[in-house]
């Protein structure tokens, strides 16, 4: 049997696809031996402490320093006076560069945002340099700065002609809207919010001649190694970026930030190592953050339903240099079958830092007040709300015609609806009561597009016939270990135990960032395209003249069991077969090109890759289609019929996202998304003090997550789904599609136990009094 | 954290003597007494507190951890842990607003820490106070300002408050004991004395950096309540952002002496609202000798909230602590023993 691109079903013989097995390096993680970049044990090492700005918007006019120095054991304070120059500027990540954003912190005296390093002091201990650190005086200039919108709800512009903007629009959503017999209009808005990921932002940096050894938890290896190479002016392969483990990363450890290239000039300053872990304070501006947004939503219907004009238009902060744009219109104009629709997308300026991803960074906002719309169309129409949804579903995208690959949204939907008992519900706001408890119950879309990048992998049979895969891809708490291992098992037959794997190394052959959800998919097909060509090396010196099954056809042999195994019951095993091959391992280096690749990402796509560069094949523009995963989400909620606390203790979510590699830790992301997505309608949000652009809420303390009693019931539920367009493996990335429907489903499900529409979020209980 | 020195000390009487000094205020006084640790060492990291040095007085524990229930009297040392007050057999038979005050609070991890003497002392959340980049904070750096009163203060006090602070009281605990009328043992220099609990702590006023009314050196050695039978109809009630681990944005401790549907008598305390922990003897003159409805227990509440004034982010607060309130009392009433 050999290996069918267009196959459904079971792709290989080994069995391994869709099997649940335990996490491979959870024994790792809960034991403590995992080693974190900044757990890496090392002499000598000198401790970085940061100093931010505690003004927004201005000047530092002088430092003074004398009693920070005097703290005994301190080594070093870098400031601008001593940094100016040192570090060169790369573009902005999100305009196809390395950084994280364009503000260059030290490069002058000036300040762009609160929290903007403005020192780094180094000593013989953390604690000392703490100390010093508070010791730092800085006198500013201050001007007044801007914190966010000026209004609290902006006015919209006119979404004039279609064709001149990259805006998703067709037909003439304002004449349909005017004509439409049930209309919705309304604005929503999403918090600033922080990913919290628990592992702190940390950057080790260790010289060992011109050689500059980075541990760093990142996202992205190879952008790091390259943008700090770049910021330093030296060879890229000087560089190596060592990132075994990462302890949450969801877009904040993506891209290159600035403490980096200070604390490898502070290393070298001091000709010693230099290790920085900042602090959760501090990691609230070191880093990217998801930008508060504001959307206005119309919504035009026929009385029986059926869209006939869509709008929407988004409102967001960035930074002053940078323009980075959420822009979530890509998806909500192609949601739901409707001939008119209008979007556009306005970014205005604050002295902030530079927002960026943040788990599903475009869909979370942007679906949040599609689906809130068309919670309160349903309403409107006195409609059951997963009705409307089927009324409007479609197999095509509304704007160009062109279809989804795959697209079982309704089908989640059902299998829901199904789990969740929604049957049984009464539609009447305030009906369902348990004691003094309102219960409401609401649903929403999920989706997410698949994206697919060029990967590279390698993989090794060992002479004792274990199996061991290289990549510089990342396990950012993904499961990606897993799933690779479960590819090579899938593809060699050899027992998962026999197969380890290697990420996180900048040395390894060059791998995507994590993100857009594209990792699974990236590179489980470049390490199913290695295993392939090792089978094919195996298969050729078996059936050739001086092999065991010499004669046989070549597409007969099948592997399993760690053996090769012709129809006949003969078998050689992999340890054999390889050692017929020569002394030694034997490997095989592939270089994966999505299917879906557009001609000039077949182009310079590798070569990108190579330079770290962010590339990657949208699921948005997918050539002559576009790919989406789906999933349906159903939250129950309750509110305090006196005291509007509201606590949701059930969630279900349905999920079609095609050939699920990796059952255990798939299942694992989905839950942690629907988790992530209570916490952000509920609880989370980065509060400002609007007169200094200052976070006042910026630790674990004050930013609301939810803690374990806030979560009871949470059921994941796979759609099956087959899906080869997608890439030849069919996998749907869904790290980021579990959290991207919660927000609305809670606030829709907020509405039925209350009959209050809370448009804001998050949902807290004065919403509610 | 800033160089200290550090001193075990075996004694109550030594404790004191190292703890004389001058200051201010008690709590910003340059010698600091640790027992538990977990307001302490937290503010010692943020560079908020800065003391030179730090009085151990956890070898006290032996003397000043005991929880005595003797006829139907309580006595709580000050350094007896959250965690085994909570779940002392009679303290949550016969004391349940004790019990349910600690339980509601902190994690299990702190509680296991937190000793009472130090939790009824534990400082304000205010986040203006907390780092010590802003530049006003009259409770941190008296005469610099507040910016609390015009900035984020969703969770700031509405009741107890004076234009110099708005800082909120976090404790729970202490609401249980004014609920119970409790007293307050004091070692000090001049010697042992002991207060009403509801005396222990004074209103920012002009003065929010002055935060009790313990003078340098003293130290909390332990709790006592003059116990009644009906106090078993008493109970904490904690409105909160999550279920757990959390602060409350509004609380309720309510013991109540209900004989046939009428309020012989009644303690009202609230927390989560006010700059002290607060007891509104208003509420209770509404619901004494009346019997206890819903409509009483809202006059109760209004009561209770006349005189709260909310700012900005925190104007609903009033209305919650009215909620609060009539459902912890509705609920008091209907408890069944």
């Amino acid at each position: 049997m050999t290996i069918s691109e267009s196959q459904v079903g079971p792709i290989s013989e080994g069995g391994m696809f869709g099997k649940p097995v335990p996490r491979i390096d959870g024994r790792l993680k809960v034991t403590g031996a995992a080693c974190y970049p900044s757990d890496t044990p090392m002499e000598d090492t000198a401790h970085a402490y940061l100093v931010t700005s505690a003004i927004a918007r201005g000047k530092i006019k002088a430092f003074h320093l004398e009693d920070a120095k005097a703290v005994d054991g301190v080594l070093d304070i870098l400031t601008w006076e001593n940094m100016k120059g040192k570090v060169r500027s790369v573009r902005f990540f999100a305009g196809g560069g390395y950084a994280s954003s364009t503000i260059m912190p030290m490069s002058s005296s000036k300040i762009w945002h609160a929290g903007q390093i403005i020192a780094v002091v180094i000593a013989e201990s953390f604690e000392a340099a703490r100390e010093a650190a508070y010791k730092v005086g800085v006198d500013y200039a201050v001007n007044k700065p801007k914190a966010g919108f000026d209004e609290s709800r902006p006015q919209p512009r006119p979404m004039t002609n279609p064709l001149t903007r990259s805006d998703p629009a067709t037909g003439d959503a304002e004449k349909a809207f005017a004509a439409a017999p049930v209309k919705i209009e309304a604005y929503y808005s999403t918090p600033t919010q922080h990913h919290n990921a628990i592992e702190l932002f940390s950057t080790t940096c260790v010289w060992s001649g011109d050689q500059l050894t980075i541990y760093e938890p990142s996202q992205y290896v190879h952008g790091l190694k390259n943008g700090v190479a770049r910021q330093l002016g030296i060879k890229p392969d000087k560089v190596r970026i060592i990132s075994p483990f990462v302890g949450g990363g969801f877009g904040g450890k993506a891209a290159l930030t600035a403490r980096t290239a200070f604390i490898a000039l502070a290393a070298q300053r001091l000709n010693r190592p230099v290790k920085l872990v900042a602090t959760r304070k501090q990691a609230y501006t070191v880093s990217n953050f998801r930008a508060e947004t504001q959307h206005l939503i119309k919504l035009g219907a026929e009385s029986n339903g059926q869209l006939t004009s869509l709008s929407h238009e988004g409102w967001e902060v960035s930074s002053r240099p940078d323009e980075y744009k959420v822009a979530g219109t890509e998806t909500t104009a192609v949601l739901y079958a409707c001939p008119n629709i209008a979007t556009r997308v306005n970014v205005i300026h604050a002295d902030r830092s530079t927002p960026g991803f943040m788990r599903s960074p475009a869909e979370v906002p942007y679906i949040f007040a599609i689906e809130s719309a068309m919670d309160e169309l349903a309403v409107a129409l006195h409609m059951d709300p997963v009705e409307l949804r089927r009324i409007n579903d479609t197999q095509i995208n509304p704007i160009t015609d062109a279809p989804y690959s795959s697209r079982a949204l309704m089908t989640c939907y059902d299998t829901a609806a199904k789990a969740f008992g929604w049957a049984s519900r009464n539609p009447v706001p305030g009906s369902m009561t348990d004691g003094d408890w309102l219960i409401g119950w609401g649903c929403a879309t999920s989706c997410y597009p698949t994206n697919v990048a060029p990967a590279e992998a390698k993989v090794t049979l060992a002479p004792n016939g274990s199996v061991r895969v290289q990549s510089a891809g990342h396990d950012i708490g993904t499961g990606a270990y897993t799933a690779l291992a479960i590819t090579a098992a899938e593809f060699l037959g050899v027992p998962l135990e026999r197969v380890s794997v290697e990420l996180g190394d900048s040395t390894l052959p060059p791998a995507p960032v994590a993100g857009g959800s594209n990792a699974t998919a990236s590179i489980c097909n470049a390490v199913a395209d290695a295993c392939k060509e090792l089978r094919h090396r195996l298969v050729t010196a078996a059936v050739a003249s001086n092999g065991p099954m010499h004669g046989l056809d070549r597409d007969m042999i099948t592997f399993s069991d760690g053996q090769l195994r012709a129809p006949d019951g003969q078998s050689e095993t992999l340890m054999a077969a390889s050692a017929r091959l020569g002394f030694g391992p034997i490997e095989a280096h592939a270089k994966y090109m999505p299917e879906i690749a557009s001609k000039t990402i077949k182009l310079v796509g590798n070569a990108m890759l190579g330079k770290g560069l962010p590339i990657m094949a949208s699921g948005t523009s997918a050539g002559d289609h576009i790919q989406y995963a789906f999933g349906a989400e159903f939250v129950e909620v309750r509110v305090h019929r006196r005291t509007r606390e509201i606590r949701a203790p059930r969630i279900v979510g349905a999920f079609a996202a095609g050939r699920i590699i990796s059952p255990t830790t798939a299942r694992s992301q989905l839950m942690g998304g629907l988790i992530w997505g209570i916490s952000a309608a509920l609880h989370e949000a980065t509060e400002m003090d609007h007169r200094f652009a200052r976070y006042v809420n910026d630790d674990l303390a004050e930013y609301m997550v939810p803690v374990n009693a806030d979560i009871q019931d949470v059921e994941v539920i796979f759609v099956p789904e087959d899906d080869t367009k997608v890439n030849a493996l069919g996998i749907k990335g869904l790290g980021e599609l579990g959290n991207v429907g919660t927000n609305a489903a809670v606030a829709n499900a907020v509405y039925h136990a209350t009959g209050q529409r809370i448009r804001d979020l998050p949902i807290r209980l004065e919403n509610l009094l | 954290m800033r160089p200290f020195s550090y001193q075990r000390v075996d004694s109550v009487s030594a404790a004191v003597q190292a703890g004389r000094i001058d200051a201010n205020g008690h709590l910003d006084a340059p010698v600091q007494f640790l027992a538990g640790g977990t307001t302490l060492l937290d503010l010692m990291k943020l560079d908020v507190m800065r003391p030179q040095r730090i009085v151990d007085i956890n070898p006290l524990e032996t003397s000043l951890s005991d929880i005595a229930v003797e006829s139907g009297d309580v006595r709580l040392g000050a350094l007896a842990r959250m965690s085994d007050v909570a779940d002392h057999p009679a303290i949550r038979k016969d004391f349940p607003v004790i019990a349910q005050s600690l339980k509601l609070a902190a994690s299990a991890q702190l509680r296991n820490m937190a000793s009472l003497g130090g939790n009824v002392l534990q400082r304000t959340r205010c986040t203006y106070f907390r780092d010590v980049s802003w530049a006003s904070c009259n409770k941190r750096i008296p005469g610099s300002g507040c910016a609390a009163l015009e900035g984020v203060n969703r969770k700031h006090a509405v009741l107890g408050t004076s234009e110099n602070c708005i800082a909120t009281y976090p404790g729970d605990f202490a609401q249980a004991l004014l609920a119970l009328d409790a007293t307050v043992d004091i070692a000090g220099v001049q010697g042992d004395r002991t207060i009403a609990f509801r005396d222990l702590h004074v209103k920012p006023g002009e003065t929010p950096h002055v935060e009790t009314t313990l003078l340098p050196g003293e130290i909390i050695t332990a709790f006592r309540i003059a116990g009644e039978p009906w106090m078993k109809r008493s109970l904490y009630l904690k409105i909160r952002d999550r279920e757990s681990y959390e602060f409350a944005i509004a609380s309720a401790a309510v013991a109540l002496d209900l004989q046939d549907g009428i309020v012989r008598q009644v303690r009202i305390a609230i927390g989560g609202m006010a700059t002290v922990p607060w007891r509104s003897e208003e509420a209770e003159a509404v619901l004494t000798g009346k019997p206890l409805d819903e409509e009483r227990a809202r006059q109760a509440a209004q009561a209770a909230f006349a005189a709260a004034r909310g700012r900005g982010e925190n104007a609903f607060k009033p209305e919650l602590g009215r909620e609060t309130l009539v459902r912890a009392l509705l609920e008091a009433a209907t408890l069944e023993f």
